[in-house]
This record gives structure tokens, sequence and C-alpha cells, in this order.
């Protein structure tokens, strides 16, 4: 965002109007409905991969060379889609950090909606929907329940609409733990502070992540921002879908760029060597401070388990948003 | 695709070479972060539990129970292996395994040890925890449930036709040494 259009957004915030006492009690939840809603996106979410991501590998299968064992890496992740979806279970056993990010009115009771989530976190891993996954860090202990410090996590935005979205990603630890975040300059890798150094360490994380983290991968990058709000950004651009355009040209040629010669390196599905070693890449920049240039990179696998909800007042599912 | 089962001899694992298709029957162990680092400290197996010309599944896998207590897997697809790079070399050659099914590869020790003591790293499909499951034929026993937690336990499983690719054989070849280098110097063309 540019200078003049983010103080025209300052300019043009509305006054707040009186406090209308009807529309605090319109989110009144039915528990019972927002619990089956979130554990219905739940399900969903970890049972079936979003169609963009899904038309993307069917895709790459076709563009893959015949007999290769990369083809055959892809038709098997092929079949455990389908399979998943069918059978309604896990894509992945990795049911991954549950992280939910939640667009609300001002007058939206965040402090219930947690409360439900993390009931509906526990019912869902009590089903199967989702792994038993979550240990406390300490002691090593996992309670089974996927409900602690941080599990699930939740990201309230408010918006001036009066209509609830609740999106969920189910990220992966493999694909997690070849994230990376470069500080720029970097002597090793030649990069500067500027696009192409941006390009260089971007393209040295999918060297480095080669097949580690289930490739065929997406990128979501964050330029700039500080070390944790700079992998926080990335995280978020896996809420865009794969074919979208990036609204800043300059971002949207090095997302094409890196797309196209990351599938050139012939990493391939797994690291077997091949021609699809990303299916996506979506970049964002934040403003830095002068003394920082962070470059941060979270890899999401194929196993891109993406989903979202807009709520009814009362809770229930009015639509799914992928 | 090659059949392989477990037990499996040495002339077998040797006979196979990177980028060989394998079709893995029989009993596997699951085995993850905890499991390696407990039988690296000296910890011991579970009485009646060998892994004696068998296979380690580094999984953790998704595994219900029914009413009538039987474990069903519902999800098990192979987890990051170069995490226990630092231990497997030393478990191969202790506990007698010849086979180690993960993902991602693994490094310059384990690949040692596979050579010297005829073991096989065995790559399956990351992600692929339905098709995965559905050759899974019987939960036959479960080993430090409690203490270790479900996706940390051994499990014990019956397995028929698992697919796998051979990406790290007994002669010292490595798919993903292979991988790394080409890619390393495509890349230091386009930038
Ligand atoms: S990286 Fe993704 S596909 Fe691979 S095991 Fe983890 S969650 Fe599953």
């Amino acid at each position: 965002m540019n200078q003049s259009q983010r103080s025209k957004d300052v300019r043009s915030l509305p006054r707040l109007p009186p406090v209308d006492t009807e529309s605090l009690t319109t989110y009144d939840f039915k528990m019972q409905s927002l619990r089956a809603s979130l554990l219905e996106l739940v399900r969903r979410t970890s049972a079936e991969i979003p169609d963009d991501v899904q038309k993307a590998i069917l895709d790459s299968l076709e563009n893959e060379k015949k007999g290769t064992i990369a083809e055959s890496a892809l038709k098997i992740i092929e079949r455990n889609i389908e399979m998943a979806k069918q059978k309604s279970q896990p894509i992945c056993q990795d049911t991954g950090s549950i992280i939910l990010y939640v667009d609300c009115p001002a007058t939206f009771d965040q402090i219930t909606f947690e409360e439900i989530t993390r009931e509906a976190v526990r019912e869902a891993t009590k089903k199967g929907h989702l792994r038993q996954n979550s240990v406390d860090s300490l002691t090593g202990l996992n309670d089974g329940t996927n409900v602690g410090p941080g599990s699930p996590t939740i990201h309230f935005h408010q918006h001036r609409s009066p209509e609830i979205h609740v999106r969920l990603i189910l990220k992966g630890g493999g694909c997690e733990n070849v994230g990376a975040q470069y500080s720029l300059p970097n002597e090793k890798l030649k990069a500067d502070r500027d696009l192409k150094g941006c390009r260089k360490v971007i393209l040295d994380a999918v060297l480095q992540a080669q097949g580690k983290g289930c490739g065929p991968g997406i990128l979501g990058v964050c330029i700039g921002g500080d070390r944790a709000t700079g992998y926080e950004f990335s995280k978020q651009q896996f809420l865009r879908t794969l074919p979208d355009r990036n609204p800043s040209h300059e971002l949207d040629q090095l997302e094409h760029d890196i797309f196209k010669t990351a599938n050139e390196l012939g990493i391939g599905p797994m690291g077997f060597g091949g021609k699809t070693t990303l299916l996506g890449v979506k970049i964002c920049a934040a403003n830095r401070l002068p003394a920082s240039f962070f470059v941060s990179v979270s890899y999401m696998c194929w196993a891109y388990r993406r989903q979202g909800v807009v709520l009814k007042p009362t809770g229930e599912i009015d639509k799914w948003m992928y | 695709m090659i059949p392989l089962t477990v037990p499996i001899t040495e002339e077998e694992i040797r006979s196979l070479k990177v980028g060989d298709a394998v079709g893995i029957s029989g009993v596997l162990f699951t085995g993850r972060d905890v499991v390696h680092k407990y039988l690296h400290d000296g910890g011991a197996l579970p009485p009646g539990v060998s892994f004696k010309s068998g296979i380690i599944y580094h999984c953790g896998p998704v595994v219900i129970q029914d009413e009538q207590g039987n474990w069903k897997v519902t999800a098990a697809g192979p987890t990051t292996s170069i995490r226990e790079e630092p231990y497997q070399g030393e478990i191969i050659r202790e506990f007698g395994l010849r086979g180690v099914i993960g993902k991602g590869g693994m490094g310059d020790r384990t690949l040692a040890a596979c050579k010297e003591h005829g073991c096989a790293y065995l790559h399956a499909i990351g992600g692929a925890a339905q098709v995965l499951a559905e050759c899974i034929k019987a939960v036959r026993n479960v080993y430090f449930l409690k203490e270790f937690g479900s996706p940390e336990a051994i499990w014990e499983l019956e397995v028929e036709n698992f697919p796998a690719v051979v990406t790290m054989d007994c002669h010292g070849n490595s798919l993903h040494k292979e991988v790394f280098a080409a890619s390393q110097a495509e890349l230091a063309k386009h930038v």
C-alpha cells in the first residue's frame, strides 16, 4: 500500500455510529449450531482439498513425464485426494496446526466464539478428523485434545460488514519445518536489499526444502515486516486461491518468475526429480524498519487444507468460501 | 513394482537400487522422534518386539478405537525422516533393520549404515495418508501408547503391497543427493 492510499484510508474512516443495542444482540449464536458448523468446517477442511488446488495437481499430473516416479507419486496423491473425500477422513495424518482467521463485525462476541471453537476442536479430534496432534512443549505430554496454549490459534479481524467469515488452515508440520526467514543482505547468497535479492533467497528456500515439505508445494512469502509479522503475513497468503493475481504488478511478476524458475529446477514431486516442484507462489509486502529487511517464506505441502464458511447470525453455515 | 516381504534377507535388500518401486508386505513397526531418541539413549524394545530383518516406518498414524476396543488406522502417511538422522545409523546397526520407510530422505550417516549393514531407505508418498492406510490390513499391537502419546507410540502394523520408492540403496547411492546437486547446479544458472 503506498503513502497516498494509506492516508486516504485514514481520512475515509466513517464516524462511529451511535451504539445500536439491536445489533449487539444480533449475533446471539445458538451454541449448538455454531459448534456443529465449526465441526463441519474442520471435517471438510481435513478431508477435502479445495478445488483450485486439486485442479493444479491434476494439471501437473498431465504435465509430468509419463512412466516416471514423479508421475506415479502424483497419481498416488490424486488417488489419495479422492479417497479422503469419499471416506471423509483426513487427507494427511498430520492434521497440522489449527489456524483460524475470523472476520467479524465489532459487535461479535469473540470470547464465546473462542470457547466454542475449542469445543469443536475437541470433538473433531475425538471423531478422528484431527489427529491427537498437540504436545506440551515442556513435559512432552499429549493430552489428546488438541486444545492448549496456542492451539487452536484464532486471528480475529473486525470488518464493517455484518457477515462472519471463518477461514481455516490446517498447516502440516513437515512443510512448516522447511519454512525459512532470511535477513537481507545475505552475503552467502549474494542477496541485496532489493527485489533481486528477495528472488534469490526465495529460490534458495525452494532448493533447501527439496522434497522434505511434501512437494509439490505452495509458497507464501512476506517481504518486510518484523520477524513475527513477516511469518504471520506469509501464512496469510495461503488464504488466496492459486489462480488469483497479485494486485501489485511487481509482486505479480515476481510470483510468476519464481513459479516458473522453481519448476525448472527439476526437484519434482517428493523431491524425486521431475517438472512439478511448486503449485503456486503468493507474495505480499509489509513495511519494515530501515534497519531490518526480512523475507519470510512459509511452505505449504500439496495437502493444502484450506476452507472457509460464511456464517448466519445464528451460527449456521450460510455458504462455503472456497 | 518389486514385491518385498518382511522379514527381508540381506541379499534381497542389496539387490535393490535407487529408483526401484517396491510393494511391501508383512509387519511394520512405526517409530518416530521419541522412539528414535529413546532407543538411541539405550532404551529397550518392549518384550516380544524385534526389528531384526524388519522395517521401521517413520509415521504417526491417526488411529481410532471402536467400542469393542479394536484399533483402526484411518490415516498413515510418512513423516519427515531427516529428524532421525542423528539416531538412525546406530539403530539400523544395533537392531538389524533392513528397511526404513519415511519421506524426504536422510543424510550421510544413514547412507553409510545402509551400505555397511544392508538396509535401504524406502520413500513413501508424503501426505498420502489414505492410500497408505488402505494398505494396512491390521493393527497387531501398540507399545508405549501412554508414555509417548499416540503419534509417537510404536504401532505394529500388518501391511499389504505398501508402495514406496527406493531413494537410498545399499550401494551408497542417494536420489536425494543427486537431485539436490542437480537442482543446485540448475539454480546457479538462474540467479
Ligand atoms: S508436510 Fe503436509 S503432506 Fe507432508 S506429512 Fe506434513 S501435513 Fe502431510
